[in-house]
Order: C-alpha cells, then structure tokens, then sequence
C-alpha cells in the first residue's frame, strides 16, 4: 500500500512534469491526497488525465463568472479547480455557478472540498444525475458508484448551501424533550446556593 | 524587563543556523526524557556465531509497545558504503507498531534489508540501515574474546560501533504516515520514533559485540564495560538528503527555532538565578570543554570553528569564573551580550545551548511546541492584495531583497533529484546539465522575483487575481504568507550561491536531533555521532539529565 505521504510527493512531481508551476504541482498534490484518503480514485484519473493533457486541447479560465462556458473544449478541472479556490470568496456571493464540460469532473473535488472549508459552507456540486456534497473538508457524500466515474461533466452546477439544520425542529425539540431528562430540578435552596452569580446585580 | 526575541534575519542565516549546538530541546534528549519510564526488553536475540541474525526490542506502556526488528547480515568489504547509492548494509532496522508476529517478521526480513527498494507496511514506523565501523567492530570483539576492554583512545576517536546512513519515517517507502500515529501523546514532538530506533539501535550494537566475542572464545570472553558503552553512541552520515527538509516545511522550522528563541528570551529576563542554577550552567560550560577538545575532524573547515570555539569558551569561563557576578540582576541577558560581543557565532550558540542546561521548568513546555499541523497553513489567503503581500515582502524578506540575481555568483548553484536515488543534489547551474528541473528550493532568488513582480501590479489587486498570470510563484506566495505569522519559517540566506555552504542546512537540523561532534567530510556530507553519553536503556529510570557534559 502506498503512504499518503508517497501519493503527495509522486503527484507533485508528477504534476511539475507535465508542465503545472510548482505552487500548481502542490495543489494538486494535496488534492489527489485528499481524494485517495476519502477513497476515491484519484490516482487513476490523474494519470489518465495527465495521458490526456498534451494530446487534447483543455480550456482555461482566468475569472470565474456565475455562467461559465467553455468555447469549443472541455474545461480544465485542475486550472478550474485552481480558480475556484482561489476565487471561493467572490464565487460565493453567487450562490449558485454553473460550468459547461468539465473534463474529469472528479479532479475538481479537492479543491471544491478545500473551498468548502474556507467559507465555511457546505457546497452541492452537481453533473448530470450525479450529486456530491462536500462538507468542510471533513468529508465528501455522493450517490455515485466510485468504481466508474464519468470523464465528462456536461452540465455542472455548484451551488454554496447556507447554513442551516437539515432536520425540523418538532425533530429537535423532541431530542431536548429527552436531553431534559438529565437536569435537576431546582429546589429554592438550591437557587440561593448552587449558582455562581449572585441572585440580585443591580449593585 | 522585556527582551525581544532575537531577530530572524540575523538568526536564519545559514553561518549562524550552522553554528547551532544541541540543547534541552532536542529530540533525542526529549525522547530519553518522555520513554524513561516505559519497560524496556530485548524481546528476541537470534543471531549466529558471526553476529548475524534477526534481533527484536522493545519499549512498553500499558498497551503501546514499539518494537525495533534488527537484521544483521554478512556483507563483503567492498560492498560496504555509506553513500545513499549504497544497496547492501551490514544491518537494517525497522521500528514496528506493536508485537511483530512471526509472519510480520518473515515479511520485514524480505523488504527491510533492500530499504529504499523494500515495501513496508502501515504497520512500520521509521526505517533505517547501518554499517559498521569495521576498525572498531573488529577491535572491541578481538578485545572482549581475550578477556580485555578495548583500547579507549581508539574508541574515543571514532566514538562509536555502527553508523546509519539514513532513518526514514513519515510514510517514506510504505511506513505509516503521520496522521495514523500524531495524536498519541509519547511522540508529541519531532523525530521522536527517529530518535527511539537510533537508540535502540545503539543497544543492538553493544549486544551483538558481546555475543560474537563470546562464541568467539567462551571460556575468555567479558562483556563491553558499561561506562565504556554509555560513552559509545551511534554514528551517522548524511549528505545533501536532509537539507531541502527545512526548506520544504517552515511552519516546522518555524516551531523548532522559534521553542529556542522564546527558551533564551526567558532565561534573559530571569531577574535572579539561584545559585545552584548558575552553578549547573557553570559546571556544564566547564565540562563541556572536553566535548570540544575530543571533537575529531579532519575538515579544514570544521577544525577553524572548533579552534575558534575552543578559544571563545575558554575566554568565556575565564569571564565568568573571574568577573562575572550572578547576583547582578538579569545575569543571563548580561551574559548574552557580553557572547555577541566579545565571541564567534559558534560560541554564542554553543553557550545558549548550555544555558537552558538549569531550567527543565523554562525549557520542558516548549518541547510539545515543536511539532508543526503543517495542512493548516497551506491555503493562500487570496482575499489579501499584492500591498499586504508588499509589506510581508518588505519586512520580512528585507535583506534577501538586496541581493542581486543578476550576478552570475548568485545564482550558481541548483538543486535537483537525482534520477538514481530520488535524492536531492546540488549543481553548477553553469557547468551541469539539469537545471530546467530545478527543484523549487531557491527561495530567495523566487521571492526577489515576487517582488518585482507585485511592483509591477496595482496594489489594490486581489491576490486570486494577482495569481492568474503569476503561477509561477505560487509556490513563493504561500511562503510569504506563512512567514508573516511564523517569522523563523524561512532561511534568511541564498540557497543557490556561488558561495552556499550546505552543511550549514544539515548541521541546523543535526543540532535539534541532538547530534554532537560534526565531522564534515566535505562541503555537502557530514559524520556526527548520536547519543554518545546517554544513558544505557536499563538505566533510564534515573539518569542524569546533564549526561551530554558529564559522561
């Protein structure tokens, strides 16, 4: 088994080889990182895109809008990716940024998981039938079955989820019904002696 | 009364870095320290009439237990080499999570020995390879079989049984990665499970001495004295491999310096020290004397420093015994610069180094502060502007700003991986080929790059945007913003000069492993000898922390 330490420094220099810029080379190193810890196939759809990369023809993009379409390629996913993190901020405030063909949509989960976690929301991404929810770095959910994943996304979609509860609150109120259940009713005395404070704080 | 930290420009250049001595802090004296009350066993001792053989020991607590896995092996004379490019050893060593099994050990018997070319598993920690020092090895058996010690002037010269040649952690080759193992307690601090398999090691070499001189002659022979044995560590030898490490983690960097400087800043605001402290940091200066004057070397270069420190420690005592009054308010901060004064780099470190020697109170809790959650800080802030990165530039990076790239004898040299063994080396950018795969080690030629770059862009421009037609420097505009919040991050000094001394990059890191004696053998490898004067493993329930100077 390969350490995530060997994963990081092969990718890195593997990257610089097919011509990122070193600072580049580190994120994508940290990424494929990443992807291999969630247990995602990383390592396979890098090398399989870096067979790619001097064969086909990639798009790049430099300002991230709310709409992205590429001209006549597929976006780059690891220059896409790059944008993203680097631009999270700005990007956010749209709520919702749609991409048109990404190549090796996988590859951008990194850095929309590492994005996650600088704003401190959860981000949905979206392609075709295909869902991920990337949770502040922590994790990464998707409905997708990992062993086959498409090496296209057509219609992408990235939308930057509020925070908020996702239960209701009958449900929440129903479990602090039960947390109560571990409280001391209090007796006067009690009120006089077992707080800190004092009982009037006008002085 | 506040004293200010010392100032990394004057401190992370690479002459001073290269000045440093081991201390309270470094790692192998903090390990001896955390592991002094765990058990320690040999656990399995199979070696033939020759010393070859599997051995395994152990350290234990409640229900941790790290095992060391030795295999010793027959290698011909000519097989022998220290260099990395070496394939054969006369032993290698793995530090082993847990009981090794029987089928652990198959497995390890089979990949341990090949090292860098061997697959080991989550379950291995560090890994490591040794050879003997056959003159040595030779005369200590010889001696020991005939019922004799041997001949301690020749023992005091070397130092030492066996030498490593590289320890590997930190998921190299398989080993477990760091995140598995960071959050126990006992290895809350660097290169602690690198600092546990040299020990043991040290031991593996006084076992296998004692047991080929007794099959040798079993009606004659006597164990290696134990006195001679605590004076007898283990050596190493390193080369380029270890430099490019304190480029390529600063905020690590960073903590280990930075647990120095706030260990001095404190001991000079001491208003008042205890006679029995000042009395300790005299008594170790005194003692440390003969720690310089056995100091063998045949380097031209290191033979200067040493005769130039022996010189300067010497006027120190004087100072001190004859002048010096510890009842003066803040005598440690007089003392200081009275050494910035009157002493050479090399002293001035030396004696800070000692100077931590009285207070474990002071030094003990910045040790946990030594490691570093590097992931933390890798994010760009991309929200700041090129002005901020302006200032962080201008202040931080001030007297790297003033060297001039343009020289030919500024940026001579470069850094590569060598295709055969992966590891780094250094080149003449000029006489070489390989340069267009330089790696991304020179920092200060980069950032100098960064700045003429921010000049040339407005100000107010964002960071993300600043990046889209500067990738180039990404990997420079993460330092910058590290160094902002962790100021020792970042060797203040051309890495890529005509006139870089690289020994200076690995005596930095040698001196915070514990490392004492450097021998350079040349400009880019070095001989140093570990734990020489440690206690013995059977004698760490009680041992004298000042064990460096009083062996």
């Amino acid at each position: 088994m390969k350490s995530l330490s060997e994963i990081e420094t092969v990718t890195k220099r593997a990257s610089r080889a097919v011509g990122f810029s070193w600072g580049d080379s580190e994120e994508i190193a940290k990424g494929i990182r990443l992807l291999e810890l969630f247990g995602f196939p990383g390592i396979k759809n890098l090398n399989q895109y870096f067979k790619l990369i001097n064969k086909k023809n990639f798009e790049n993009l430099s300002i991230l809008k709310k709409k992205n379409k590429s001209n006549k390629y597929s976006f780059c996913p690891i220059n896409l990716g790059i944008r993203i993190l680097d631009q999270i901020k700005t990007l956010e405030k749209f709520k919702k940024i749609t991409f048109h063909k990404v190549s090796y949509p996988i590859l951008l989960l990194p850095f929309l998981s590492r994005s996650s976690d600088v704003i401190g929301k959860k981000i949905l991404f979206k392609f075709e039938k295909n869902t991920f929810l990337l949770n502040f770095n922590v994790n990464i959910l998707s409905n997708l079955s990992l062993k086959k994943f498409p090496l296209l996304a057509k219609k992408t979609e990235i939308v930057f989820l509020e925070n908020k509860d996702n239960f209701t609150e009958k449900e929440w109120k129903s479990l602090y019904k039960l947390s109560e259940n571990t409280f001391v009713e209090e007796t006067e005395s009690l009120k006089q002696g077992a707080a800190g404070a004092g009982l009037t704080d006008n002085d | 009364m506040n004293i200010n930290l010392r100032d990394p420009n004057k401190i992370m250049k690479l002459s001073r870095l290269g000045s440093f001595h081991q201390s309270r802090l470094s790692f192998l004296r903090s390990f001896l320290s955390e592991f002094k009350d765990w058990k320690y066993k040999r656990d399995l001792f199979d070696l033939d009439k020759n010393g070859y053989g599997t051995a395994v020991y152990s350290f234990t607590k409640k229900d941790r237990v790290y095992s060391l896995v030795c295999f010793a092996n027959q290698i011909s004379d000519t097989e022998r080499s220290d260099r990395v490019i070496a394939t054969k050893w006369d032993a290698a060593f793995t530090l082993h999570d847990g009981i090794p099994l029987k089928k652990d050990i198959e497995r390890l018997r089979n990949e341990v020995p090949k090292q860098e070319v061997g697959r080991l598993s989550y379950k291995e920690l560090t890994l490591s390879r040794a050879n003997k020092s056959v003159r040595i090895f030779d005369h200590v058996v010889e001696n020991l079989s005939k019922g004799f010690q041997p001949n301690l002037d020749l023992l005091e010269k070397v130092g030492y049984l066996y030498r490593t040649t590289a320890v590997y952690g930190s998921g190299k080759f398989g080993l477990a990665d760091r995140f598995r193992i960071k959050n126990r307690e006992e290895i809350n601090g660097p290169f602690r499970l690198e600092m546990m398999l040299v020990y043991l090691v040290r031991q593996f070499t006084f076992d296998q001495v004692n047991y080929v001189a007794k099959k040798r002659n079993p009606k004659t022979a006597v164990n290696l004295d134990p006195k001679i044995c605590r004076n007898l560590g283990i050596g190493n030898s390193t080369g380029l491999g270890m430099a490019p490490f304190i480029v390529n983690h600063p905020t690590l960097l960073n903590n280990w310096i930075s647990c120095r400087e706030t260990a001095l800043k404190k001991i000079r605001e001491l208003e008042t020290v205890e006679i029995k402290d000042s009395n300790l940091f005299k008594s170790c200066v005194r003692n440390s004397v003969k720690n310089i004057t056995s100091w063998n070397t045949e380097s031209e270069y290191q033979i200067k420093k040493i005769k130039f420190l022996l010189r300067d420690v010497r006027k120190f005592l004087d100072f001190v015994e004859k002048e010096f009054d510890f009842n003066n308010s803040y005598p440690f901060d007089i003392l200081y610069l009275w050494l910035e004064k009157e002493t050479c780099e090399e002293c001035v470190e030396y004696i800070v180094s000692i100077m931590m020697e009285p207070f474990g109170e002071i030094v003990q809790p910045l040790i946990k502060k030594m490691s570093s959650d590097e992931e933390k800080y890798f994010n760009i802030p991309t929200d700041r502007s090129v002005g901020d990165l302006l200032a962080i530039l201008e202040k931080k990076y001030s007297n790297i700003l003033t060297i001039d790239f343009d020289k030919k004898e500024n940026h001579k040299k470069f850094w590569f991986i060598s295709k055969n063994k992966e590891e780094p080396r250094l080149a003449d950018r000029f006489e070489e080929q390989g340069s267009d795969l330089e790696q991304p080690l020179a920092i200060a030629r980069d950032i100098k790059k960064l700045y003429e770059r921010c000049l040339l862009s407005k100000k107010s421009l964002k960071i993300d945007k600043f990046l889209i037609d500067n990738s180039d420097l990404r990997h420079v505009v993460r330092r910058a913003f590290i160094i902002e919040k962790f100021p020792y991050s970042e060797i203040q000094d051309n890495t890529i000069s005509e006139n870089l001394v690289p020994i200076d990059m690995l005596r930095l890191k040698l001196s915070f492993f514990g490392a004492l004696k450097f021998d350079p053998r040349s400009d880019k490898w070095l001989r140093i000898c570990m734990f020489q004067g440690a206690p013995l493993p059977n004698e760490l329930k009680d041992f004298d922390e000042q064990w460096v100077y009083n062996s």
